[in-house]
């Protein structure tokens, strides 16, 4: 009752906008939010006014019920599901501790303040506090004053305290607070809530406390301000429909004066037949024919423009959803278009920008080699590549278990370090068999490999961590735990061991741990930055360890400044860092770990094809230089042909600008730069909020764009999440190119929303990469064919989509422009209202629909056979203003046709029986003909792919077209609505005239031959790369997969093992060795395109198989 | 085109897939699917559509079919092209214009002088015969039955004979919805009210006789218009339909009067005033006026002689700069004399030929792709 008082949130949530009775007018109004709607709108309006109305009401409503229909619609059904789901999670049920017992209640009805009691599995709820043990991935763990209570309900039920914690927010990692309990205060901090939406796991239950409720939830607070991206068609497409508006208000602007000519010249004198208006004189009349013709042109606005670009959008997503090429079955994992407006831009990337760990590289971590005390371990490990799909790996030194056995003290506190310096949890489903849940899958590793020597991790409470070393079970006492962030760079635990003895062990980045040891180390530290380097050298990620022996007093005094600290509400991170580096100093070095992370499948393959496109990879990671450089090798970032590689690394903003110019000094040797690696190799200064990479200074970011595009492949190492966003933005702003940001962890999560496109590997490092991306998928290698094939394909379907739209409008309106000429500018419009009505929603709807979602200009293979077809996209070269102006004037040129070629030859005509024909209807008639058999031909001539479908619409829209005509025209409709179907009979009387089909015959040939004609010969003259690549598709073959896997690691040392002198980047890139074996014998490896590839890890060619793999290339 | 057909080893492909493409060795694994049967619950459907590889046509424009293409559709065009030009050829037309500009020409005095019923006469001589069935138009130029207002100034419902709108006619009829008095005018509207009201006769002297050329005016109008969009109110006689309501203000007499003679042409359905209110879509239109009735010395068109057309000179157009004209035409399966049609199929045609020429040289110098 107390908590009732303060009106918190309760837990019911609700993501739906509408309901029944808000649905219609809310949503209208936001439907009208839209320009072009507002703009449908206001012509309805201008239609209603007699004066004015040019055409009936019915041929703009008609259009826009369709269009907020068709909207509405989708919005209700979203809405709908938004409803079911609320409803869903609302009813989930909970059990609620009240009045001393436990009950089973639903989700809404929980307060803030309720004690809930969690299962395994379950879901939570709201937030709470964690009052018992601790979940998933993430270590949360209940504080001790608490966790006491265990499940004893009566206790629970008696338990009062007081939570002050920070207003409701959207961090999801930071959590600040205090618990009063009994007068004492205990800190609460991001380890001891639960936030809404995780899973329990490793626990039975949980108690917890609600904090926050419902839409007060960090999940909620979250969700919903999504960024609204947009394609730069989208821009463009904006930009044009203004400069419509221009032309628009210009055409009107011609006809009203030609208007007021024609009223002056012969309306004034016709006024025995034709009166005007009472109570308008002829400039007013001038000034109303504009709103009229304002209606009569109002076509030239695409008003299902922007509804049929998101079908077409919606279409091409779900291809991706479907490809079977992108699923990942290890996994199960499709390919996810989680936004589906920004297909096109798919086609347009120039940059990409890729984080390395779990993206380009596996993220399955294996303990590789180590440096234990000055000694290198590891060299001869005996890793045969056929175990690549073991993901357990064993560590084959014996040197290195014979030094454990035989009690190494160093080697010994070596490992002891790893079992005890962690966040891993256990679990121990039976006696034996452990496994372990890492944070990051290096600690993992790391875990594992201790277990494997001898220093086996068995559990932890919040308290101790029990270990058994070489048998004994040894029972540490854990005092602090000193977390890893990306500032720290380190963590450390301190504990006490079962002799009393106090420990700080300590594991990071070299760079930070080398600063903070003891001096005495100095000898071990120069030994052990060798063997580092070697480390990095073989692309691995090291690690150093160190400790350091801690006094007991001290320990007590640092560890009272520690509770104070971490229960303080201001600064708390602060103190807390600055406690962390005052203990953490003059440690002792122990040694060094090197972790292998190995490349994704595809990987050197994607990276070729992707630059064969143009398109620049700028790989951004965290690690060091050295892993970087190699990483770079391996996956055929750099080949050995690079020659001018150049550093830019310094410590201060003068050093970066130092750094570069001696190319500046020699401005000729800019051109054959070929690659860059850049790194901003910085001290973080770890109480700095504003650290930032010089480099990346303002008055330094455009010499370093000015540096880095001049390079074929860049590289930027140690840069922080900040700082790869702002290398993204900082491209995306100066270049005005189209990026697209890859990544699979949080640590990308900024890139992945700064850039144009965000794509999110779907893979160990958890959800959250994906969560804030467009597209998602398993595997770094699908990138190829999200780009080159659905993103190809998608941006020529939109760009065909945009430009043939355009073209049919301006064909159909134009042609009343020339008909205001000769019916004085009296808005009468030229075309049956009916036939404006349905020209966009009905007659020409279906065809180019059909079109834009199954056109392909080449089919898959042979757009990943060719990669440079990706080129004209980058270019923006088939939608751009210059394009629109050509598809401006051939609607201009075709509509003087339709127009002028049936008023030439209808003039004076008659009917074979003698009677008129050109009267309005017929020739309206005869018009509407010409037109959709132009526009329709047009269609077919564009169209390159022809399915069953196509053939299908365009059959449908011409029948449909003559069926609806003869239908409307026909004596039944004109008998039921007198008045709305007027021209009855145009269609029968028109028909059957010879003179009609020779008319209809010669202006559609006049409007398609000269397009034929011209197209074929530019592509005579000059072909296009789609030009050569169809026309090869045709005579040709396709090759076989090319044999790619040559570069298969042979060497047993590392995958990255390619170093700088003796890679073997120059066999793979020279065409002959590959030609050479190719003839000699298939292929080791094919492609991994195929589906059925994925599911294997790559295994050496049997002689069984030799048979169906030569087949593969006859494809 | 893509096929996946490499089927390598055995436990990979679930039974999902096995079950749609059906190419599977049946290689025992049954308890592998099982598994992977519910592994695999989000792949992808194997089919043409989802995978984008639906069977297509994909036509290129390549030299083989263009360049013969425009031959042929060349050919085709200038063998039409001279079809229509014969046709068109052989068709006779006669136009005389009686708007009476002049001084010396026939009709100027009435033209000048606003009375009404003013007569004027017509002489032409036909050397040879003129092939029946011949067909006499009125022709008016600048006259702008188009313009929108107009167009719209009439009422579909009461045409359509619903008496409920002769008491009150369309808005859209306005200014000629009623007249000064409020009373409705029907039929209402400027359309209506603008019909041409000149009046035709034709005669022949034949060696000094004049004798009247019989002058068919049934049929004349759309059958469409006659028998569905335009309905007398089906009150009997029909001039008490027309109780409580003026004729047109520039109507000589009453719709009712149109043709007293004959009922089928009386009222609406009266084919002059069919013809009329069948608007033209162009400024300069002709409208049927009547046909030659082919009986008697009529028989085969109209023979050699001289001529005389009366008019009763009624229809003002030298206000608006307009012109009448009588036509006298014949007409061939295309319709009327249309030299457009066949002059344009035979430049089109050429130009398709030569188009093709030029085409086969670039193709011959440049041949697409013989470099890479």
């Amino acid at each position: 009752t107390f908590n009732l008082s303060f009106r918190y949130a309760n837990n019911a949530i609700k993501t739906s906008k509408y309901n029944i009775f808000t649905f219609l007018p809310l949503n209208l109004f936001e439907q009208f939010k839209r320009l072009a709607n507002a703009y449908f709108l206001f012509l309805l309006i201008l239609e209603l006014i007699p004066q004015i109305s040019s055409l009936s009401w019915i041929t703009t409503g008609f259009a826009l019920i369709v269009v907020l229909s068709i909207t509405g619609v989708k919005d209700a059904i979203d809405d709908i599901n938004r409803h079911k789901c609320d409803r869903q999670v609302n009813n989930r049920k909970v059990d609620v501790l009240m009045d001393g017992q436990l009950k089973n209640e639903k989700w809404m009805n929980v307060q803030v303040g309720d004690i809930v009691k969690l299962g395994n599995n379950e879901f939570e709820a709201s937030e709470r506090n964690s009052v018992q043990k601790e979940t998933n991935l993430k270590v949360k763990q209940a504080l001790t004053v608490t966790g006491e209570l265990g499940d004893n309900i009566e206790a629970l039920a008696a338990f009062n305290g007081e939570v002050r914690c920070e207003p409701p927010n959207n961090r999801l990692d930071k959590f600040k607070g205090t618990l009063t309990v009994n007068g004492e205060r205990y800190a609460l901090d991001n380890d001891k809530v639960l936030l809404r939406g995780c899973t329990l796991r490793n626990t039975e239950w949980c108690f917890g406390l609600v904090i926050f409720g419902g839409p007060d939830s960090k999940l909620i607070q979250n969700s919903g301000k999504s960024m609204f991206k947009r394609t730069s068609i989208d821009h463009l497409t904006n930009i044009l429909v203004l400069c419509i508006f221009g032309f628009l208000a210009s055409m009107c602007s011609i006809l009203t004066i030609g208007n007021a000519i024609w009223e002056r010249n012969e309306g004034s004198v016709f006024t025995m037949f034709l009166p005007r208006e009472p109570g308008i004189d002829a400039p007013l009349a001038s000034f109303l024919i504009f709103w009229s013709y304002v209606i009569v042109l109002n076509a030239l606005i695409p008003s299902s423009l922007y509804v049929s670009v998101e079908f077409i959008r919606l279409g091409n997503s779900f291809f991706i959803d479907w490809d079977r090429k992108m699923y990942y079955p290890k996994n199960d994992t499709p390919a996810q278009a989680r936004t589906t407006t920004l297909n096109e831009e798919l086609g347009q990337i120039k940059y990409i920008f890729s984080d390395k760990t779990g993206t380009l590289t596996q993220n399955i971590m294996t303990f590789n080699k180590c440096s234990i005390n000055g000694k290198a371990y590891g060299e001869q490990v005996d890793f045969s590549w056929n175990n690549l799909a073991d993901p357990k790996y064993n560590f084959h030194d014996h040197s290195l278990v014979e030094m454990v056995r035989s009690g190494n003290p160093e080697t010994q506190e070596f490992f002891r370090l790893l079992s005890l310096c962690h966040t891993v949890m256990p679990e121990e489903k039976k006696e034996g068999e452990l496994s372990y849940q890492a944070q990051s899958p290096d600690e993992g590793a790391l875990v594992t490999a201790a277990r494997n020597f001898g220093f086996v991790f068995r559990s932890r409470t919040p308290e101790t961590i029990t270990v058994v070393e070489m048998g004994r079970q040894v029972i540490y006492e854990l005092l602090a735990i000193l977390d890893f962030n990306n500032m720290r760079k380190r963590m450390s635990v301190i504990v006490r061991s079962p002799e009393g003895k106090l420990t700080l062990y300590c594991k990071g980045a070299d760079t930070v741990i080398f600063e903070r040891l003891h001096p005495s180390c100095n000898k071990l530290m120069e030994v052990t930055t060798d063997h580092l380097n070697e480390y990095a050298g073989d692309g691995l990620r090291t690690l150093v360890l160190a400790y350091k022996d801690l006094n007991e007093n001290y320990m007590i005094d640092w560890k009272q400044r520690h509770h104070e600290a971490s229960v303080a509400m201001e600064g708390r991170e602060e103190k807390l860092d600055e406690l962390y580096e005052e203990i953490e100093k003059d440690m002792m070095l122990l040694g060094a770990t090197a972790v292998e992370d190995k490349l994704q499948d595809g990987v050197p393959q994607t990276i070729e094809q992707l630059a064969k496109a143009d398109i620049k990879i700028w790989v951004l990671t965290g690690d060091k230089q050295e892993t970087a450089e190699n990483i770079g090798y391996s996956c055929n970032m750099l080949r050995e042909e690079m020659k001018d590689v150049f550093v830019v690394s310094a410590n201060t903003a003068e050093g970066v600008k130092e750094d570069p110019h001696p190319q500046g000094a020699r401005p000729p040797l800019w051109e054959p730069l070929h690659y860059g690696v850049l790194t901003d190799d910085l001290t973080p200064i770890p109480s700095s909020l504003h650290h930032q990479a010089f480099a990346l200074e303002k008055n330094l970011r455009l010499e370093l764009l000015r540096t880095a595009c001049m390079c074929q492949t860049v590289i930027c190492c140690r840069v922080t999440p900040l700082q790869k966003a702002q290398v993204v933005q900082l491209v995306k702003k100066y270049k005005q190119a189209v990026t697209l940001a890859i990544g699979d962890g949080a640590n990308d999560v900024s890139m992945i929303k700064a850039a144009h496109i965000g794509v999110g590997i779907s893979g160990q490092e958890g959800m959250q990469a994906v969560l804030s991306s467009d597209y998602s998928f398993a595997q770094f290698r699908y990138l190829q064919r999200l780009l080159l094939v659905h993103g190809r394909w998608s941006y020529i379907r939109m760009c065909k989509f945009l430009g043939y739209f355009f073209y049919k409008n301006f064909t159909f309106t134009l042609v009343q422009f020339w008909y205001a000429f000769f019916c004085g500018f009296s808005a009468q419009t030229v075309y049956d209202e009916w036939f404006i009505t349905f020209y966009n929603m009905v007659y020409t709807a279906l065809p180019v629909l059909g079109m834009c979602l199954f056109d392909q200009d080449v089919n898959d293979r042979w757009s990943l056979q060719h990669p440079e077809l990706y080129a004209p996209g980058q270019k923006n070269q088939y939608f751009n203003k210059k394009a629109f102006v050509s598809y401006l004037i051939h609607g201009c040129y075709c509509s003087l046709i339709i127009f002028f070629i049936p008023w030439a030859s209808m003039n004076d005509a008659v009917r074979n029986d003698g009677k008129d024909i050109v009267s309005h209807p017929s020739f309206a008639f005869l018009l509407q003909t010409c037109l959709l058999a132009v526009v329709h031909t047009q269609l077919c001539v564009d169209t390159y792919y022809w399915t069953a479908v196509n053939h299908f619409f365009v059959l449908l829209s011409t029948i449909g077209y003559f069926a609806i005509s003869v239908t409307m025209y026909s004596n039944g409709m004109f008998y039921v609505f007198t008045s709305s179907f007027p021209l009855i009979g145009a269609a029968r009387n028109t028909l059957n005239q010879p003179i009609v089909w020779l008319t209809i015959f010669l202006t559609f040939l006049l409007c398609i031959l000269p397009v034929v004609a011209i197209r074929f010969i530019f592509i005579q003259l000059r072909p296009t790369i789609n030009d050569k690549v169809r026309y090869k598709m045709r005579t040709e073959e396709l090759p076989g997969p090319a044999p790619r896997h040559l570069l298969r690691r042979r060497s047993t040392r590392s995958g990255y093992a390619f170093s700088h002198s003796q890679g073997y980047g120059d066999l793979v890139t020279s065409r002959k060795f590959l030609m050479k074996r190719s003839t000699k014998r298939a292929p080791l490896f094919t492609q991994t395109d195929s589906s059925i590839f994925q599911n294997q890890p790559q295994h050496y060619r049997t002689i069984a198989e030799e048979a169906e793999e030569s087949q593969s290339h006859k494809l | 085109m893509f096929r996946v057909s490499v089927l390598q080893t055995t436990d990979v492909i679930p039974s999902k897939e096995k079950s749609r493409c059906g190419r599977v060795g049946g290689v025992s694994r049954s308890e592998k699917m099982v598994k992977q049967e519910s592994e695999s619950a989000n792949r992808p459907d194997n089919t043409a559509f989802t995978q984008q590889r639906l069977p297509a046509w994909q036509p290129i424009l390549s030299a083989g079919i263009v360049i013969p293409g425009f031959v042929l559709i060349g050919l085709a065009f200038i063998g039409i092209g001279v079809a229509l030009l014969v046709t068109s050829r052989s068709i006779q037309v006669l136009e005389l214009d009686y708007t009476g500009d002049g001084n010396g020409s026939p009709c100027s005095s009435c033209s000048q002088s606003t009375t009404v019923n003013c007569k004027c006469s017509l002489n032409f001589t036909l050397d040879t015969l003129f092939q029946g069935p011949v067909f006499f138009y009125y022709g008016l130029s600048n006259y702008f039955q188009n313009y929108r207002r107009y167009g719209a100034s009439k009422d579909d419902n009461q045409l359509y004979g619903d008496l409920s709108y002769f008491t009150s006619p369309s808005s859209s009829c306005s200014p000629y919805d009623y007249d000064g008095s409020k009373n409705p005018i029907v039929p209402c509207g400027s359309i209506a009210n603008s019909m041409f009201n000149d009046t035709f006769t034709l005669t022949r002297t034949v060696s000094g006789k004049t004798d009247s050329v019989p002058l068919d005016g049934k049929g004349i109008a759309w059958w469409t218009d006659y028998n569905v969009k335009y309905r007398n109110p089906s009150v009997t006689p029909l001039k008490n339909a027309f109780n409580g309501t003026v004729k047109p203000i520039d109507w000589a007499k009453p719709a009712y009067e149109l043709d007293t003679s004959d009922a089928s042409n009386n009222g609406f359905v009266n084919q002059d005033f069919l013809v009329w209110m069948r608007r033209a879509a162009l400024p300069n239109f002709r409208k049927l006026y009547r046909r030659i009735d082919a009986s008697g010395d009529y028989q085969n068109g109209l023979p050699a002689g001289n001529y005389t057309i009366d008019i009763t000179y009624n229809y003002p157009v030298r206000v608006f700069n307009g012109a009448k004209k009588v036509v006298f035409s014949n007409v061939s399966w295309m319709g009327g004399k249309n030299e457009f049609l066949g002059i344009a199929y035979l430049v089109i045609g050429s130009l398709c030929v030569v188009m093709s020429v030029v085409m086969l040289i670039v193709y011959a110098k440049f041949k697409f792709p013989d470099e890479e």
